[in-house]
């Protein structure tokens, strides 16, 4: 039932590393900078969650490794290193071999990924026929792994159409999908922000249990703290384009360093309103339309000072896995 | 615990065997074929001064609910009383009237407003509608504006040109114009980031306890649940399941569909993760092939016979907590 | 700066290729339209004995017809019926489509079934047959003619109008306006229909064409303009009884019909890539 894939590849490379990533995009005069300088690595088997408020960058991330987004309106330097390759420079056929076959991605909302007009078995049929299996055999497979993602009644439920699912079975189709050809990557882009709590939660034991069996690598793309702290292994917190701060997951919530970390997880509500108001951010985030120096979150940090407006805030280190970009490492600690 | 400074509490609302049915209809001239029970008799009482939070998932009615309360749609049966009254009888002008009381905040911030209107004119019109004349309705509107914290000048900008925390600021701003008393907002921060949320959540409190506002939150954020109310109502498939004080809900809930519920919303906090979790299983049921006894039984661990057989009624636990579950019938 | 969203509109019209070529075009024939008797050189009934069927030449840039009168004055004032069809059609196509389309979308039920059965019909049955059935009943003539091309051509307005309203009358703000206490008529017209405003203004632009061409060739049959009026559509049927001699009594009114519902075309794909997904909150 499981396929366990053992690669001869090095296991100590980073499954991904994006290396001084930073897509512009060109609007009616000049760039917009939607991701600048970002430095971040993902090791096989490892949840990591990309977070941030919309606008920080990280859906053109998930879209940029995959290369979804190329209309010709982007220009994306530095390096998106998948298994030692450079996704950003090979050619087109190769990315289209390398979706589905390496990384996968599920959306957000699975009804609008999948075809209503087809049934929902030959949809996932399709991408494990591309490996060249049988009909017979690529059939089994969509069973089996309607059974791995718990859908009940499996071999009835292959025949079935997208509006015939609810929207947690969709969602576990499109898992299922992704996973048929059992990627070492799965991008998953605000996967349960259109589902219900209890399917929220069924969904999120489903990704567990899969990241084991598979030991896929999954890139959770969120502005949900809850889901993080519930599956991910590490975190990377966005702002601006910028990664503020990233590290293990238990290091980061007990510890959060980055004055909009700090500021974020105060505003989540996470007490009663006995307890006091929710802290709150002033200003809004700013566009950027020039890249210049200094930390893009100035303009509402409230420890900023001058230099925080003209020098890039250098990368600190609060344990061997946890960094952090600040100029005022004490104060910070002290919000 | 409920507002401090009620000594004995006054209704606001009182919902009494509330029902909304939608027919079900089939062929050319919609012969009736059965009927969706969106709200299926609600029982609840909502006090002056309390923040309620209305939590449930897809398909629980608590939009349609929101909705019979605010008139927008009629009732198939049952009373709503606001102050004594009995809103879901009246009509014109009478209903007029009474509307100036009760406000609304829907929940997508770019649909809020007109997008042909600019603000001022989006917040004066409920207050020209009600007769106040235009001077008086741009004075109101300037104090509204600074009352959700926002500058004046936004005042002449129209919807596109502004964010969505803005947005819904502005909608707070119009509801609060003609000084209503009682509040319906329907998932008002489900479309905002984090940072504004907060903005949001905390001016919600701020006018609250400036005005002595009721409020009715719907949201199936359960932690803005928690933070925000001070009782919270659990709705599955068009019946309340629970109703009680907040710390009573969340910390050891009776009914075992809020227990999985609660146990289902994501902590915040990773080191409780690997507390094992009694996650509920199996998928909202259908409104439309609902089962005979308790809405609950197919997915609950508690199910007995009678459940499937029998509906249960609202037990009270206490004054301010009542439970519709079997378990609780003394 | 706080534009509204029909400002911002408008800047962006400037930018369009089609919109641009479009409204020039159009603006052209406004214009000729409005100076016709500074432009045309002669009266378009003047019958001139000696130049009879003249082909086009430095007195008669067009030509002439078979009584002499000048053809190139007789487009000139044709522009003006022309232009009359579009607005007098389109206004009353626009205010039937709109009330039924509104009515309809708002109300539903059986309102909605009643008035969309009545617009169903009038949009299957064939458009020329119908037009030809009502003008066989109200009497020929141009003011006719385009009373019955728009008795069957409201229907599509309608049919957008209605779903427009159907998915406008369930947005927040429309459901705000109830809550606190707008009536019926005011959500409809003062809520829903200024919102409906860019469908319209794409839906004209797609029937305006239409609803020229329909006139102009009930007027070919002989069933819309009388003689002597300079009518496009009459002038080409005229034209047909020469159509080997004098080329010129059809050619020119013909290119003046295609030059104007062209016109009309490109105008619309300009309003139509303006107004669609960019402006979505228009």
């Amino acid at each position: 039932m499981s396929d366990i894939v053992t690669k001869l590849d090095n296991t100590e490379e980073p499954l991904l590393r994006l290396e001084d990533l930073s897509i512009d995009y060109r609007i009616r005069n000049g760039y917009l900078s939607a991701v600048s300088d970002v430095n971040f690595t993902m090791n096989r088997g490892e949840i990591v969650a990309l977070v941030g408020e919309s606008g920080c960058g990280k859906s053109t991330i998930a879209f940029t490794i995959m290369r979804l987004l190329m209309d010709g309106n982007e220009k994306i330097g530095g390096k998106i290193l998948f298994k030692g390759e450079d996704l950003n420079k090979i050619p087109v056929r190769d990315m289209e071999k390398m979706r589905g076959k390496h990384i996968g991605m599920i959306f957000q909302n699975p009804l609008d990924s999948l075809n209503p007009v087809y049934r929902t078995g030959s949809q996932v049929e399709e991408a494990i026929l591309l490996d060249g299996l049988s009909h017979k055999e690529a059939w089994e497979r969509v069973i089996n792994l309607y059974k791995d993602v718990r859908i009940p009644d499996a071999e009835k439920r292959v025949n079935s159409y997208p509006h015939e699912l609810s929207g947690g079975m969709r969602q576990r189709v499109m898992i299922a999908m992704m996973l048929s050809r059992t990627p070492e990557l799965l991008i998953a882009d605000e996967p349960t922000t259109a589902l219900d709590v209890t399917i929220e939660a069924q969904i999120l034991q489903i990704l567990k249990d899969l990241k084991t069996q598979y030991n896929t690598a999954i890139l959770m793309i969120t502005h949900n703290f809850g889901l993080v702290a519930e599956v991910a292994d590490r975190i990377a917190v966005m702002y601006a384009g910028n990664i503020v701060e990233q590290g293990n997951v238990f290091d980061v919530f007990a510890a959060p360093s980055h004055p909009y970390t700090r500021l974020l997880m105060r505003a989540l509500p996470r007490k009663t309103k006995h307890e006091g108001r929710l802290e709150t951010i002033d200003g809004n985030v700013p566009r950027i339309t020039e890249k210049k120096p200094g930390c893009r979150f100035a303009n509402r940090c409230p420890l900023a000072k001058e230099i925080c407006f003209t020098e890039n805030p250098p990368v600190l280190t609060v344990s061997h896995d946890h960094t952090f970009s600040c100029h005022f490492a004490e104060e910070a600690s002290k919000l | 615990m409920s507002n401090a400074n009620v000594n004995a509490p006054v209704p606001a609302i009182e919902i009494s065997g509330l029902k909304k049915y939608f027919p079900l209809t089939s062929g050319a001239f919609n012969a009736k074929k059965g009927s969706v029970k969106a709200v299926d008799d609600i029982n609840l009482t909502i006090n002056k001064g309390e923040i309620i939070g209305l939590a449930g998932e897809s398909g629980s009615g608590k939009t349609t609910l929101a909705r019979v309360i605010l008139n927008l749609t009629p009732a198939t049966e049952g009373r709503v009383l606001m102050n004594g009254q009995d809103i879901s009888k009246l009509h014109g002008r009478e209903l007029k009237a009474v509307r100036r009381s009760i406000a609304t905040v829907f929940q997508d911030p770019a649909s809020n407003l007109n997008p042909r209107l600019n603000v001022l004119s989006s917040i004066m019109r409920p207050m020209i509608l009600h007769g106040v004349p235009k001077a008086e309705a741009v004075e109101k509107a300037q104090e509204a504006m600074k009352l959700v914290k926002m500058d004046e000048r936004y005042l002449y900008s129209y919807p596109h040109q502004l964010s969505g925390g803005q947005l819904q600021r502005i909608a707070i701003a119009r509801a609060l114009v003609l000084r209503p008393d009682i509040m319906v907002l329907d998932e008002p921060t489900s479309a905002l980031d984090i940072s504004v949320q907060a903005q949001i959540l905390n001016l919600l409190l701020d006018l609250q306890e400036q005005f002595g506002l009721t409020y009715l939150v719907i949201t199936h954020d359960l932690n803005v649940l928690r933070y925000i109310s001070d009782r919270i109502a659990v709705m599955y498939l068009g019946k309340l399941m629970e109703f009680g004080p907040t710390e009573t809900i969340s910390s050891n809930p009776l009914h075992p569909y809020t227990r999985g519920l609660m146990a289902a919303s994501p902590i915040l906090d990773p080191t409780l993760r690997s507390q094992k979790k009694e996650l509920m299983g199996g998928e909202t049921g259908s409104l439309i092939n609902l089962p005979k006894g308790c809405r609950f039984a197919a997915r609950c661990p508690h199910a007995t016979d009678r459940c499937r057989e029998e509906l249960p009624k609202d037990y009270h636990v206490d004054a301010l907590h009542q439970v519709s579950c079997f378990l609780y019938d003394k | 700066m706080n534009y509204s969203p029909i400002r911002e509109f408008f800047y962006n019209c400037r930018r369009n290729v089609n919109f641009v070529v479009g409204f020039l075009m159009i603006l052209s024939l406004i214009l000729v339209a409005i100076f016709a008797q500074q432009i045309a050189p002669y009266d378009y009934d003047e019958p001139h004995k000696q130049a009879r069927l003249q082909a086009p030449n430095s007195t008669y840039l067009f030509g002439t017809d078979d009584f002499g009168r000048d053809m190139f004055s007789k487009v000139i004032y044709g522009t003006r019926i022309t232009l009359w069809v579009a607005l007098l059609g389109t206004s009353i196509q626009l205010f039937l489509g709109v009330v039924i389309g509104l009515l309809c979308g708002y109300f539903g039920g059986w309102v909605d079934k009643v008035l969309l059965f009545i617009t169903d019909v009038t949009w299957c049955v064939p458009g020329t047959i119908l037009a030809l059935a009502v003008v066989t009943v109200l009497g020929k003539g141009l003011t006719n003619s385009i009373i019955a091309i728009s008795l069957v051509g409201w229907a599509s307005y309608a049919r957008t109008v209605r779903a427009k309203t159907m998915s406008l009358r369930t947005m927040a703000f429309v459901e705000t306006g109830r809550a606190f206490g707008e009536s019926s008529l005011s959500l409809m017209f003062r809520y829903i229909l200024p919102n409906i405003v860019p469908s319209l203004i794409v839906l004209i632009s797609n029937n305006l064409p239409g609803t020229i061409m329909a006139t102009t060739t009930l007027s070919f049959l002989g069933l819309g303009s009388q003689p002597p009026s300079p009518d496009w559509g009459l002038a080409i049927s005229q034209g047909m009884n020469y159509v080997h001699r004098a080329q010129w009594l059809s050619i020119f009114p013909g290119l003046a019909l295609v030059y104007t519902v062209l016109g009309f075309n490109i105008l619309g794909e300009g309003m139509r890539d303006l107004l669609d997904p960019r402006l979505k909150g228009l």
